[in-house]
């Protein structure tokens, strides 16, 4: 969770990073850079966009707050919450359901003892099913942070589970 | 192997994701040619010539969609690539990109040349971040080479190259809904006219096209529009990415000539290698999950008779009461232990997920189609729902903005089109319907 009274600014790295992404865009289009930024922001900060946050990155592209928090609110890579440092996105769509996908939502809900949409009480992962990650023939799988993790099994996700508490970090995406 | 490989000809050579590689096996030849010796026009020509079909699902000719852009203006024009793969069942884009990403950014270039567009983006959707930073590598490696920025060649021709991702939306795979996100908003779709090819990416003059598309330009101009349109069946020229998912022994991407047999498809080991533990086929959604399901025994056989091929006329033959469409080529296989009402259900949950909500029909209507299948899975249906479901989906279908209201509402009219005992026996048998792994069979429709 944030500090409230901690300023909000990028890292001399991620404000590089943030004026390469402006810098795609032609003269007077700033506003473009928002969806890359607003992945650089959550990466950034907690893994979740609080209002400050969207302020913040509001600031650095010189538009309204609401321009921010409407796009941070449509996109379902973001998240307007805390979040685990783990978000397990397991596929939930047509094609994966036809070889398990919900098999193992149900296993990796009783291993946490948590349900879908739910996070674990240290924090660390949360459990959310989402639509199609373009995987289908790599069915069952799942996104954390950045990796695609396919052709899951009980076995693979313990092994993953075990990988992820003794790195301990957030992981989410971003480019 | 199957022949006329274009695509993935190279698929299997060690490196071919590496500039170096990729070169060295023929790559940046068609840019090389375009530049020195082609004007931009030449190339839309080839590209017409070749009948090369949109492949990210609606089909449209290529080439013509280039020759719609407006040059007379004077404005800045703008070609974009919509790697927004989301189609449920379809993942050859990424396969491509993650793979052979110059074959890509070849394209990009050249295209960019036809199009007179000093500025182009690649759109990729926001999951695929890895692909991005593969994506990266190889614009850092083709600025490098000369083959991006200014005076690419020695020909005059200036362009940057831009990857930029999404956010997670399938609706950002219909083109103005993409310009809207480029522009940084929500991926709210645009009333057409006036079209992107007059007033797209920040009002100026846009072309979008998928990656498959994309990556086909380098081949057509290497060889020929005439040589491109000789591969395939009719109108269905070239080849076709097909990513093949659900009950099949070999699930995966394949690069099929147009015209081939779903049965060699599907049973050939040089493809799909058959259905899954010897099982038989009971339906198949073949081009991506908003196209009309068939039963096995449409799919392999047209109502005439006849065989069915991969093309985009023969999938569509017999129109939707006993066809249904090529689509992105998402070719989703389920065997005689699928429930219909279930995947159905997950489909129309995706579908009220990604609704954008801005148009009535769909956003209430993709709503209450998933309440209703949620019922009747869960045991809780009337007969009279499922004749309710009908009409939802015809209230929405034709009446939206874009056609992510039809894509909803085609997979509900076709699976009760053809299955629709399967839908009462879910509501007369509840306690046996809603069993784990429980799922009706008709056998004349089993293959």
């Amino acid at each position: 969770m944030s500090d409230i009274n901690k300023k909000i600014e990028f890292s001399p790295s991620a404000k590089a990073l943030a004026d390469n992404y402006i810098n795609r865009f032609p003269e007077g289009k700033k506003k473009s850079a928002v969806i890359s930024i607003l992945h650089l922001a959550q990466a950034e900060f907690d893994g979740w966009l609080s209002p400050e946050v969207m302020e913040y990155v509001a600031s650095l592209l010189e538009i309204k707050p609401v321009e921010v928090y409407e796009v941070a609110t449509f996109y379902s890579m973001y998240y307007t919450k805390p979040q685990g440092k783990y978000v397990f996105e397991v596929c939930q769509t047509g094609p994966c359901c036809l070889n398990g996908a919900e098999d193992i939502i149900e296993y990796i809900g009783k291993k946490f003892g948590i349900k879908p949409g739910e996070t674990t009480a240290d924090g660390m992962f949360t459990l959310k099913p989402v639509e199609c990650l373009a995987a289908c023939g790599m069915a069952p799988m799942m996104q954390v942070g950045m990796d695609y993790h396919e052709y899951l099994t009980p076995a693979k996700i313990d092994e993953l589970v075990e990988q992820f508490k003794s790195e301990n970090k957030i992981s989410r995406a971003f480019c | 192997m199957a022949k006329n490989l274009i695509l993935l000809k190279e698929i299997n050579t060690p490196g071919i994701n590496t500039f170096e590689v990729y070169k060295r096996t023929g790559g940046y030849r068609a840019l090389e040619k375009a530049l020195k010796t082609m004007t931009p026009d030449e190339v839309t020509e080839e590209v017409k010539k070749s009948g090369l079909r949109g492949r990210g699902g609606a089909g449209f000719p290529t080439g013509m969609k280039w020759s719609f852009i407006d040059k007379k203006s004077g404005k800045p024009r703008y070609l974009v690539c919509n790697a927004d793969e989301s189609e449920p069942g379809t993942f050859k884009d990424r396969y491509l990109m993650q793979h052979i990403p110059h074959l890509l950014i070849e394209g990009m270039i050249v295209g960019s040349y036809a199009l007179g567009a000093n500025r182009s983006y690649i759109y990729v959707r926001g999951e695929m971040m890895y692909v991005i930073r593969i994506l990266q590598k190889a614009i850092d490696e083709a600025y490098a080479a000369g083959y991006l920025g200014k005076n690419i060649m020695g020909s005059g021709f200036d362009l940057d190259l831009y990857v930029t991702p999404g956010a997670g939306a399938y609706i950002c795979g219909e083109e103005t809904a993409l310009i809207e996100s480029l522009e940084g908003k929500r991926g709210n779709p645009r009333l057409k006219p006036p079209f992107p090819a007059i007033s797209g990416l920040y009002g100026n003059p846009t072309v979008v096209n998928n990656v498959e598309s994309i990556a086909s330009v380098s081949w057509i101009v290497n060889n020929g529009g005439d040589e491109y349109a000789k591969i395939g069946i009719g109108k269905s020229t070239g080849t076709k990415l097909i990513s093949a998912s659900g009950h099949l022994k070999k699930q995966g991407v394949y690069e099929i000539e147009l015209g081939l047999s779903v049965e060699e498809f599907i049973y050939s080991d040089e493809y799909c290698g058959g259905i899954r533990n010897g099982n038989k086929l009971k339906a198949c959604v073949a081009g991506g999950s908003s196209v009309p399901i068939l039963p096995a025994n449409l799919l392999l056989k047209t109502a005439k008779g006849e065989d069915r091929l991969m093309s985009y006329e023969s999938l569509s033959d017999g129109g939707f009461q006993t066809g249904t469409m090529l689509g992105s080529g998402g070719f989703i296989a389920m065997d005689e232990t699928t429930c219909i009402v279930h995947n159905l259900w997950t489909f129309a949950r995706f579908y009220h997920h990604e609704s954008c909500g801005q148009c009535s029909p769909c956003r209430e209507g993709t709503g209450w189609m998933e309440k209703i299948l949620h019922n009747i899975e869960h045991g809780h249906g009337t007969q009279s729902d499922i004749d309710l479901l009908l009409e939802v989906s015809k209230k929405i279908e034709g009446n939206t903005i874009c056609p992510l209201g039809d894509a909803a509402a085609w997979p509900v009219a076709s699976a009760i089109r053809h299955f629709r005992d399967e839908f009462e026996w879910h509501v007369s048998h509840p306690a046996e319907a809603t069993k784990k792994g429980a799922a009706f069979r008709n056998e004349s429709i089993l293959v």
